[in-house]
């Protein structure tokens, strides 16, 4: 199977490699990982990764859920509208996002000259290289991965369902709640562990428009990397990512289908 | 009850143009006619496109992309292609297992995967040349590959298929005369999804890539991080451009293919 071999030399030979680097030359060395777990700057990246992570799933689902309702109903020109929204931005590559917001955000960007004109502010605010600026631009990239799998599961609910809750005395809002949203919550899953597992690898994103202080454990990696050369520490922070991630997955394999969500998307 | 509807359209609205602007202020600040970044531009100019088409490094990030994209669509392709065959109809036992395979690349975070293969390829001279992109790439693309065309194969019936065999025909002659024409859309959709997976991949280019051989992503990373010019928003633009013409090609083809 050609497959097989190109992973094993391409995917397979490559983590585990990293995966045994992380040990140390000595087999089973835990020296690495005694200093990531013992230090709390360390430990204060992999918390603030996977917090920035919730937060951004969070609010890609609190946005996006009236969208892909929006989404699943609308007919016509407006169905085109929305889905060219939703759309465009997932075709665009995420360094042009992220360059997008480095312009809007900047000391002379568009939303500070916006904010002073307008007498808001007196002077210019900081807004790039902060948390809040990583927040806003993880989720702008996110977003379409939370309304694809919510709009597609919204659609596939029969509307006699919403009819009949109708017929038999329910308010829109109840049938809203007690049959629209039940029904959609696969979609809400399949949306939420796509988002968060992309959050918490998320690498240009936060490299771009994050500051010093803002960093997650995708920049700490890189900055091992390239600018401290210690390769086996990288190797460790890696190797941790990949867990985080995949007992993430792990957890969430039964309410979740990543080849639907992802499916839903492409 | 109007009230309401009305706040919803509204609140929709605003999301919606929260996901579009962005991208689209790219357009007038790459036509911008002074050396800052300002909105409304000041005058137009297509001067960053000429200074984008007449610098030496930006030609040979392009040119090495493209090649790059281009290598990786066929081969992720016909490897993907083969793969969603063995899943959806091959009766091997470790079918599952090979799906998770192809998968995996979707879950393990870029960044680990771009520090893994640095890690294994720098010393067997695989950075900063196109083999190792193509691996790396090759890699990344086939789950894309593996879920539009297995989708296909799926929705294939497979007695057509049974038809060929039991008239004759040998398995490599039913596939190419029955089967491939039957899944063609499936696998051209797939062949774009790898080329712009390729194309516009920034974080393991980001590792494996070195003075020589670097791909438009990794120097835009780069020229974003340090030097930011409007030349940026001219590439941009073109790069935005590209996408939404393949991926609009793409809709094209589904929406024939559902008809």
């Amino acid at each position: 199977m050609p497959l097989t071999v190109l992973f094993s030399i391409g995917f397979l030979y490559p983590i585990a490699r990293l995966v045994i680097m992380s040990f140390g030359d000595a087999a089973a060395d835990l020296e690495q990982y005694r200093r990531i777990f013992a230090t709390p700057l360390y430990l204060g990246v992999l918390s603030r990764t996977i917090s920035t992570a919730a937060i951004v799933t969070l609010l890609s689902l609190m946005f996006g859920y009236p969208v892909a309702l929006a989404m699943s109903k609308a007919r016509g020109r407006l169905a085109l509208v929305i889905a060219a929204a939703v759309l465009v931005p997932l075709w665009t590559s995420v360094l042009v996002r992220s360059y997008a917001w480095i312009v809007l955000l900047q000391r002379s960007g568009l939303v500070n000259a916006f904010l002073v004109e307008s007498g808001f502010i007196a002077a210019p605010l900081k807004l790039l290289y902060t948390d809040g600026a990583v927040i806003l631009a993880m989720t702008h990239v996110l977003m379409p991965f939370m309304i694809l799998p919510i709009a597609n599961a919204l659609r596939s609910i029969s509307p006699d369902y919403a009819l009949a809750a109708r017929s038999l005395g329910a308010g829109p809002l109840a049938t809203f709640l007690r049959v629209v949203l039940p029904l959609s919550l696969p979609g809400v899953f399949a949306g939420c562990v796509m988002c968060f597992i992309l959050a918490i690898g998320f690498y240009i994103t936060p490299a771009l428009v994050g500051g010093p202080e803002a960093m997650t454990m995708a920049t700490l990696i890189a900055q091992q990397t390239t600018v401290v050369l210690d390769w086996p520490f990288a190797a460790a922070l890696s190797s941790v990512l990949l867990l985080v991630t995949l007992l993430f997955v792990l957890v969430f394999r039964r309410a979740l289908s990543i080849s639907k969500g992802i499916n839903s998307v492409a | 009850m109007t009230i309401v509807r009305l706040a919803g359209g509204v609140g929709i609205g605003a999301v919606l143009f929260f996901l579009l602007m962005p991208t689209l202020l790219i357009v007038p600040m790459s036509l911008n006619g002074t050396a800052y970044i300002e909105l409304p531009p000041r005058g137009l100019t297509l001067r960053w496109y000429l200074d984008y088409l007449a610098d030496p490094d930006w030609q040979a990030a392009t040119v090495f992309s493209l090649k790059i994209a281009l290598s990786t669509a066929v081969a992720a392709t016909a490897t993907g292609t083969l793969a969603s065959l063995a899943i959806v109809r091959g009766s091997l036992p470790g079918r599952n297992a090979l799906k998770a395979l192809a998968m995996a690349p979707m879950i393990v975070p870029h960044v680990v995967f771009g520090v893994a293969l640095y890690l294994a390829f720098s010393p067997i001279g695989l950075t900063g040349n196109f083999s190792g992109f193509l691996i790396a790439h090759c890699v990344l693309s086939i789950p894309y590959v593996v879920i539009t065309v297995s989708a296909a194969l799926e929705r294939f019936d497979p007695a057509l298929e049974r038809a060929a065999l039991s008239c004759g025909a040998s398995r490599t002659r039913a596939f190419f005369s029955v089967v491939l024409p039957n899944i063609a859309p499936a696998v051209a959709v797939a062949a774009v999804f790898a080329f712009l997976a390729s194309f516009d991949e920034a974080t393991v280019a980001f590792f494996i890539s070195d003075t020589g051989g670097k791909t438009i992503s990794r120097k835009m990373f780069e020229d974003i991080d340090f030097n930011l010019t409007p030349v940026i928003a001219a590439v941009s633009t073109l790069v935005v451009a590209i996408s939404l013409l393949l991926m609009g090609s793409v809709e094209l083809l589904k929406g024939r293919r559902e008809e």
